[in-house]
């Protein structure tokens, strides 16, 4: 591929663009536009991060699932050139396998993908609509407006995954506050480092009543691997903190925001609200999932020996950051892709990543998606937005994005 | 497209499959990272056993089902799945 020569990599050093890039805000659904030149330009970028370091842009399909999928590339932060979302994350601790390479992180992974197998999360799905049906009852007995976030996209996956692991919700208000925090690029390290130690001391303390006293759930399953000195106390922990963090803030993005897209796609929002066709919904799930690319600002990822790709040679001790969210919005690969279309086969989108780290609740994920979107709507077929859209606060200074809140009224 | 495993270069010959209905799917299970796309691509050839480890239903596909399974190849995050002519 040789367009990557007239790249901006070969551009004056001045000239290499600053990333992320700001969103156009009118199109708030949209990728950054300069991202999308970028794209144009080449599967290949330089751009420099925060901290003024460099590191290489991947913005093609092919190139970031190839990348994704290479042993050469390193998930560990502490790797040389390992490109940082924003000051340094030393001060929070590692969260997990998600920051390592196998064959460690495949034998912390294995450990608990057994309840998020396909059938295992198919087996959950009545439990989670009673949850959705249940906060439903509830909006629509109370007063309008209700806040969607808050009255139910965060209630449900956290539910959800507090149930799976073993957390009484009812200390939902501790680890919902700090994820907010640990998520926001605009929290200081010191901040971040708190707020991670306050959900890792508090699930700290559960995993020992756990490891005493063990019940039918995914902590006391790490309690069992402690016992069987296969884990210690801290990397179990370290595994429920993720399991917890990645199990509600992003489904919970993807409620909000998938409802707020919906409802300026008019024609798309009918099309959901009139099927009775699950295997509709989940395809409309899939393209949600595509065009929305919650995880925003890429996956990151240091290169630890010379990889040739797309005519470039990225050199051990770089930085690559895979923009998934341009990824989906790869031409070669979908038709049309800035066009909201339920109706087309969005599967292999990389909004769940690619590769061994590629998400380990993705079904979990699908199946609340799917009784979420598949009943929302049908059960308030007049949902709208009850304030102007420009005054929608979008979390372009998280790690995942979404809307901070999202009046509604039917 | 190119992307996705790596699959021997004969197995996308069209004209090949019409001769032969049948084809073997082969599955690197130490590869596997548990994400369950292949079965959600194709429940009737792959399952998951108790760690979330996919498990082949059936070694043989015929024509009818060489969509889906292409499907499961194409969407495996960590190309442990294989179509070949036998
Ligand atoms: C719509 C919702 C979700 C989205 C868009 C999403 C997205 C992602 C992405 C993009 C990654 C890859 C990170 C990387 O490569 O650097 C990932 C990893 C992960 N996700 Fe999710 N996720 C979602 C829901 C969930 C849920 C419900 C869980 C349940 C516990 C979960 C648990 C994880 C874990 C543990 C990892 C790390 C996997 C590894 O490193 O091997 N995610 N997710
Ligand atoms: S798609 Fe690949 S990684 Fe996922 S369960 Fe199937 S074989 Fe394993």
């Amino acid at each position: 591929m040789a367009d990557t020569l007239t790249g901006p990599a070969h551009q004056a050093p001045d000239a290499v663009p600053e990333f992320p890039m700001p969103r156009e805000s009118r199109c708030p659904f949209d990728p950054p536009p300069a991202l999308k030149e970028l794209q144009g330009q080449g599967p290949l970028a330089k751009v420099r991060l925060w901290d003024g370091s460099e590191s290489w842009l991947v913005t093609r399909y092919a190139e970031q699932r190839a990348l994704l999928g290479d042993p050469r590339v390193s998930a560990d932060t502490d790797q040389p050139g390992y490109p940082t979302k924003a000051s340094p994350q030393a001060g929070e601790g590692k969260l997990s396998f998600i920051m390592m390479d196998d064959p460690e992180h495949a034998r912390l992974r294995r450990m608990v993908t057994g309840p998020f197998a396909v059938k295992k999360v198919e087996a959950l799905r009545p439990a989670v609509q009673r949850i959705v049906d249940g906060l439903i009852d509830d909006m629509l007995a109370g007063p309008a407006p209700v806040d969607l976030v808050d009255a139910f996209a965060l209630p449900i996956p956290s539910l959800v995954i507090c149930e799976l692991l073993g957390v009484p919700y009812d200390d939902h208000e501790l680890f919902q506050e700090n994820t907010k925090t640990m998520v926001r690029t605009t929290a200081t390290p010191e901040e971040r480092g708190a707020a991670s130690r306050e959900v890792a001391g508090y699930l700290a303390a559960l995993l020992g009543k756990r490891i005493a006293e063990p019940k039918d759930d995914l902590l006391s399953s790490l309690a069992g691997r402690v016992t069987a000195g296969e884990l210690d106390h801290g990397q179990a922990t370290e595994m429920a903190l993720l399991l917890l963090i990645a199990g509600h803030e992003t489904t919970a993005n993807m409620i909000a925001l998938g409802t707020l897209a919906l409802l300026r796609h008019p024609d798309q929002f009918k099309l959901l609200r009139e099927s009775d066709d699950p295997k509709f919904v989940a395809g409309a799930v899939e393209e949600l999932l595509r065009y929305l690319h919650i995880t925003h600002l890429g996956r990151r990822r240091a290169v630890t020996e010379d990889i040739e790709i797309a005519g470039q040679v990225i050199k051990a001790g770089e930085g690559v950051i895979m923009v998934n969210e341009i990824g989906n919005r790869d031409p070669e690969v979908f038709a049309d892709p800035d066009r909201l279309d339920l109706t087309r086969d969005a599967r292999r989108h990389v909004a769940f990543g690619f590769g061994v780290h590629q998400c380990l609740g993705q079904p979990l994920a699908r199946m609340e998606l799917q009784v979420v979107y598949g009943t929302l709507y049908k059960r308030i077929p007049t949902l709208k937005l009850a304030a102007p859209m420009e005054d929608v606060r979008f979390k372009n200074d998280a790690f995942i994005y979404g809307v901070h809140e999202l009046p509604v009224s039917w | 497209m190119t992307v996705g495993s790596p699959a021997p270069a004969h197995t996308t010959n069209p004209m090949h499959e019409e001769g032969n209905p049948a084809m073997k799917v082969e599955l690197e299970a130490d590869k596997c990272v548990a994400s369950g796309q292949c079965v959600l691509a194709a429940m009737d050839v792959f399952d998951q056993d108790d760690d979330g480890i996919a498990i082949l239903l059936e070694e043989q596909v015929g024509e009818d089902r060489l969509d889906d399974v292409r499907e499961a190849v194409a969407v495996c995050p960590a190309a442990a799945i294989r179509l070949v002519d036998q």
